[in-house]
């Protein structure tokens, strides 16, 4: 079995490399692999359609380099193991580029594959870190911040913008809430103008923590950055209200949830949360937003705008490098900057968007405003 | 010596907690012998219960004091009921049948309260408003013990001591004595079995619910899961402190909410359970029983 598809991809590599000068005056394929059934289906949908948005664009043009997008999703279901399928049948495809996938399992699944016959593939979606940082991946690029970008700006905002000299860093214990946690505290002690002075986790659920508050004002933090989901958040916050413990209260996107506010009521007030940039000013947002709704008559779904970013750097990129050629793809979409719905970006070296990122917001009156 | 007084007083509160909710299971396990799993679900219904009736309270402008005394005794009587019945329709049909029966039902119960609740109201988190009044008084002590800490501390020590004089004192207490030291024997003077039992299901669901508004009150926020970690530690302090015995449980929930809050502040919460467990292992393993498991007539 392996031995037949070890030879069904060198079959489809080989037709790749006969097809290049017949597909020439033919059609760019335009790969969506992501999660389009199962139960994480919401997640990928919207970046269909927003390939098919922006592929109608071009096309009404006349193209890409006088030549048709043809948009080929292949739904993966967050798998890694149909991850790889989608990315197998893409290749024999004779995919162009590819957008996705959705999950950052599965896209480090299927990232191989698409190496392998060096097609270029951009995320809107997978933070997770060792996709770009790593440096396994070279065809990889993503439309997102890491994750890590994520504790990184909480620890700069509580050290630069409020002044923070000795921070408590304390988590939920879980993988996403320890790892904001890990990479805060790294850049806390990273910056040499303040320190970490407590570093915890506290149980989910546990029935109250006055026990950790107590300590967090006994190890003298003037700030306390907090990682993990809005319920421990909530309690943690307004047990140290209770307590006279007014220091700042920093968090992630986690936190940054309405039924944050609603829980923790008055107490929520002047609390600290990292969260996706807000793109919504720029004109290209508008012009999106308003594309879908014509065409789909609905709201976009979760990753459309950083889909519809990705979508428009991959055609950018292909129109400016002039080819379709893998390596003159990949130093167009490192030296062009392209103006998209989150922003006019371009991509580092590793492969992230320069210009995309985490903003930090404060709950003003019952509402999560940009912090200043 | 502040911060160590800190952390006692934080530790009572929740030691309070635990020892209300570990008296239902210590009084139903005393008297059938029975871990009553869906004991914790009693617990998160008494706070559901509160959160519904205040909000209605809350709608005609009544004052936190008059809103707290009404909702209490409601969520405390639906609670027993919901106790009573449990007991009715999962744990009597199985009185004669391996231990092992009763355990499963109540795992079962457990989780389809559970369940029950999820659907019928929300997944969500909700918040729970502050009935337990500010006391002016206590502003000043309020970075080592607020007022709805001292609420909790004396509440769950005035119930400890009417449910002691209770037993102690009472024919009903008397016949629950009886009742837990042989059940045949009990029948055979004129006790009333089936009635005892159903009135320790009702007593242990009452002390549930007064825990469970207090402490979703003091923390302000409740869901459907509550009952699960709570209803886990208090068994883990009834166990602690010896499973059927009253004082034990007592005891045991002091013990449990003491050493979590100094594993916290001493070493780290990353400890907290570690250490609650590993005291249980240690207790256990030289006193079986728990810590005043083997204290005869006080067994309810």
């Amino acid at each position: 079995m392996i031995k037949k598809l070890t030879s069904a991809v060198a079959v489809a590599a080989g037709i790749g490399l006969i097809g290049i000068g017949v597909a020439q005056a033919d059609e760019i394929v335009f790969g969506v692999p992501g999660a389009h059934t199962g139960d994480l289906a919401s997640y990928g949908l919207p970046t269909i359609n927003a390939a098919k948005l922006v592929a109608d664009k071009y096309n009404a043009k006349g193209g890409v380099l006088g030549r048709m997008i043809k948009v080929v999703p292949q739904d993966d279901q967050c798998k890694p193991e149909l991850a790889v399928n989608a990315a197998m049948k893409l290749v024999s495809e004779e995919a162009t580029v590819a957008m996705g996938h959705i999950c950052s399992g599965a896209t480090k699944a299927a990232l191989p594959v698409y190496g392998d016959s060096k097609i270029v593939v951009m995320s809107p979606s997978a933070t997770n870190p060792p996709l770009t940082t790593s440096g396994d991946y070279p065809n990889f690029f993503r439309t997102i911040a890491r994750d890590d970008a994520q504790g990184q700006l909480a620890a700069s905002f509580t050290i630069e913008k409020l002044g923070a000299k000795k921070i408590a860093v304390i988590h939920d214990k879980g993988d996403y809430g320890k790892g904001f946690a890990e990479f805060a505290k790294a850049a806390v002690d990273g910056s040499g103008a303040a320190t970490s002075v407590l570093f915890e986790g506290v149980t989910p659920g546990a029935v109250d923590y006055s026990a950790v508050v107590q300590k967090v004002k006994h190890s003298g933090a003037d700030a306390v950055i907090f990682g993990g989901y809005h319920p421990e958040a909530s309690k943690i916050v307004m047990a140290m209200r209770k307590k006279n413990l007014k220091i700042p209260f920093v968090s992630d996107d986690g936190v940054k949830d309405p039924t944050f506010i609603k829980v923790a009521g008055v107490f929520a007030e002047g609390v600290f949360a990292t969260g996706p940039q807000d793109s919504s000013g720029n004109p290209l947002y508008a012009v999106a937003l308003a594309e879908h709704k014509k065409a789909f008559n609905a709201e976009p779904g979760a990753f459309f705008f950083n889909a519809y970013s990705a979508a428009l750097a991959l055609m950018n990129a292909i129109e400016k490098a002039g080819s379709t050629d893998y390596d003159k793809i990949v130093k167009a979409l490192k030296t062009e900057y392209v103006e998209t719905p989150v922003g006019k970006i371009k991509f580092d070296s590793i492969g992230d968007a320069e210009g995309v990122g985490f903003d930090v917001y404060m709950v003003a009156n019952g509402v999560f405003v940009q912090a200043e | 010596m502040e911060y160590f007084l800190e952390l006692f007083l934080g530790g009572l509160t929740r030691g309070s907690i635990y020892a209300l909710i570990a008296l239902g299971y210590t009084m139903v396990y005393g008297i059938i012998k029975l871990i009553n799993f869906a004991h914790g679900e009693i617990y998160m219904i008494g706070a559901f219960t509160a959160l519904i009736i205040s909000g209605v309270l809350a709608q005609f402008g009544l004052p936190g004091w008059s809103i707290l005394l009404m909702t209490l005794p409601i969520a405390v009587i639906y609670s027993s009921a919901y106790g009573f019945t449990i007991e009715k329709i999962a744990y009597r049909p199985l009185r004669g049948a391996p231990r092992l029966s009763p355990l499963i039902s109540a795992i079962g119960m457990s989780i389809f309260l559970q369940n029950y609740v999820l659907l019928a109201q929300t997944a969500d988190f909700l918040p729970f408003p502050a009935l337990l009044p500010e006391l002016a008084f206590m502003e000043g002590f309020s970075g080592i013990m607020n007022s709805s800490e001292l609420f909790i501390v004396l509440t769950a020590a005035a119930v400890m001591a009417g449910l002691t004089a209770y037993i102690k004192y009472t024919r009903m207490g008397k016949a629950m004595r009886a009742t837990s030291q042989n059940q045949r024997m009990a029948m055979l003077v004129g006790v009333n079995v089936d009635n005892v039992i159903s009135m320790t299901f009702v007593i242990g669901s009452a002390l549930a619910a007064v825990g469970g508004v207090l402490i979703a009150s003091h923390v302000g926020q409740i869901n459907f899961y509550i009952g699960f970690i709570a209803g886990i530690k208090a068994f883990t302090a009834a166990v602690l402190g010896g499973i059927g015995s009253v004082p034990g449980a007592m005891l045991g929930g002091l013990v449990l909410g003491w050493t979590e809050s100094f594993a916290t502040g001493y070493v780290s919460s990353d400890y907290e359970d570690v250490f609650a467990f590993a005291l249980l292992v240690l207790i256990l393993i030289f006193r079986p029983s728990g810590i005043l498991g083997k204290e005869e007539g006080h067994k309810v």
